[in-house]
């Protein structure tokens, strides 16, 4: 019988990420752990993840002004966002399905929840795209700026300029959820979701204007890259007898 | 190899995500005429007051019967099942908080020390109000014997080990097994890093 692949992942950084528990964002503090986590060994199990099995996707998707499909283009500044699934290594990952969610060019989610926010909807934005990164770990969207949304956690709160990420990447221990954010954005600052990460690595959710990536009498670009966990040391084989 | 670059850092998944990373269907993983035996897992995710998260994402990924999971690493010479991925996502629900997964049980997977795992599902839980992820594994309370020899399971003191166990419900057809995640108190799910 053949052996599996056995990687050996560096640990999640949490150095780099929130705490689990952020007073300032205020639904945190009872829904975090109060227990250590208890650390495991890391088999097969932690090492494997969905990732490609799981994605049906198709070129469509990827387009957000359109992919609503009602043949009229959604309205608001028209963006394209690029980058590249890399790991820590520097290594980009290939086959990575990445799903996007974000409100429309007045800060409003198609989302079937009532919002005390009048803003409108718009019904050719749904607001929602994925797409699988290329060989080089690339993807590429072209969407709408989502506007600013005020949300309940504090007086006068309001959510800066942003676009929910997913990333199901090589392992299940690489699995990632974030928010891409707009370079100069006021909000930025007084966001608590945002403020959570650790100063020193909360730009890396800052999304960079590039001019090489906008289109003429099209579209602004920007470029944002995603750094998942790395391989730490070259994997082994190795099943049960 | 040393880290070149640092990890992007985990932001909520927020209470928009039904838009677009739930899909009905998400949280059946056993396609219509699947051989195996169908199993159900269903629970609750409660927060330190003890009130259910409204809508929280739980994503679960697992191997087949044969024990080989859907992944290029897990070259093992087992059978695939068409269809059936090892994949699936629900929401709990926004008024009981109530989660169901319907899937069947894993086989065996290898270990760190050349032997096999008890059976076991890893299960990602995300929601509102929470900035990163919490990664979990659900057993069964019908692998008494294997669950005893399980190096993850030995890992966790004693006392908090039945926290990661599902528990089979009397005479449901098809089986049941009743998994809830639980923040903060005595009682908190054992939540691993690895
Ligand atoms: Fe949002």
């Amino acid at each position: 019988m053949s052996e599996p692949l056995i990687r050996h992942y560096g640990p999640r950084a949490y150095a780099d990420h929130p705490p689990f528990s952020y007073p300032d964002y205020r639904s945190t503090v009872k829904r975090s752990p109060t227990h250590d986590l208890v650390e495991i060994v890391q088999t097969l199990s932690e090492t494997t993840g969905p990732g490609q099995a799981w994605a049906e996707i198709s070129e469509e998707d990827s387009d957000l002004t359109t992919n609503t499909g009602t043949g009229s283009p959604a309205i608001g500044e028209r963006i394209i966002v690029t980058g590249r699934v890399l790991d820590e290594n520097g290594q980009g990952l290939p086959g990575t399905v990445l799903e996007i969610w974000q409100a429309n060019a007045s800060g409003r989610y198609a989302h079937w929840r009532e919002t005390e926010f009048p803003a409108p909807l718009d019904p050719n934005f749904v607001g929602v795209g994925q797409c699988l990164t290329d060989s080089d770990g690339g993807y590429r969207f072209t969407t709408i700026k989502p506007g600013p949304y005020p949300w309940g956690n504090h007086p006068n709160a309001w959510r800066p300029s942003h676009i929910h990420f997913s990333i199901l990447g090589p392992s299940l221990g690489a699995r990632l959820v974030t928010q891409m954010y707009f370079p100069g954005d006021p909000l930025i600052p007084l966001d608590p979701i945002f403020n959570s990460a650790p100063p020193h690595a909360g730009g890396r959710m800052i999304a960079t204007y590039d001019h090489e990536v906008t289109e003429e009498n099209w579209a602004l670009g920007y470029r944002w890259d995603i750094v998942l966990r790395g391989e730490l040391a070259t994997p082994t084989h190795g099943g049960a007898d | 190899m040393s880290a070149e670059l640092g990890q992007t850092p985990s932001q909520t998944v927020g209470p928009y995500f039904t838009l677009r990373v739930y899909r009905k269907g998400d949280e059946i993983l056993v396609p219509e005429g699947y051989p195996g035996e169908r199993i159900v897992i269903e629970g609750r995710v409660l927060d330190g007051d003890r009130r259910h998260i409204e809508d929280a994402l739980l994503e679960i990924w697992q191997a087949n019967p044969a024990g080989r999971y859907r992944h290029p690493d897990d070259t093992r010479d087992l059978a695939l099942d068409a269809g059936f991925t090892g994949f699936g996502r629900t929401v709990s629900d926004f008024e009981t908080g109530e989660y169901r997964f319907v899937t069947v049980k894993p086989g065996p997977v290898p270990d760190a020390e050349g032997a096999y795992q008890a059976p076991h599902i890893s299960l990602v839980v995300q929601g509102r109000g929470m900035l990163n992820p919490v990664f979990t594994r659900i057993y069964f309370s019908d692998e008494e014997e294997a669950n005893q020899d399980d190096l993850t399971l030995r890992r966790v003191p004693a006392p908090r080990r039945d926290t990661l166990i599902a528990q089979l419900l009397d005479d449901q057809d098809p089986k049941v097994y009743r998994f809830d995640v639980l923040f903060q108190g005595e009682d908190e799910t054992v939540f691993l890093d690895f």
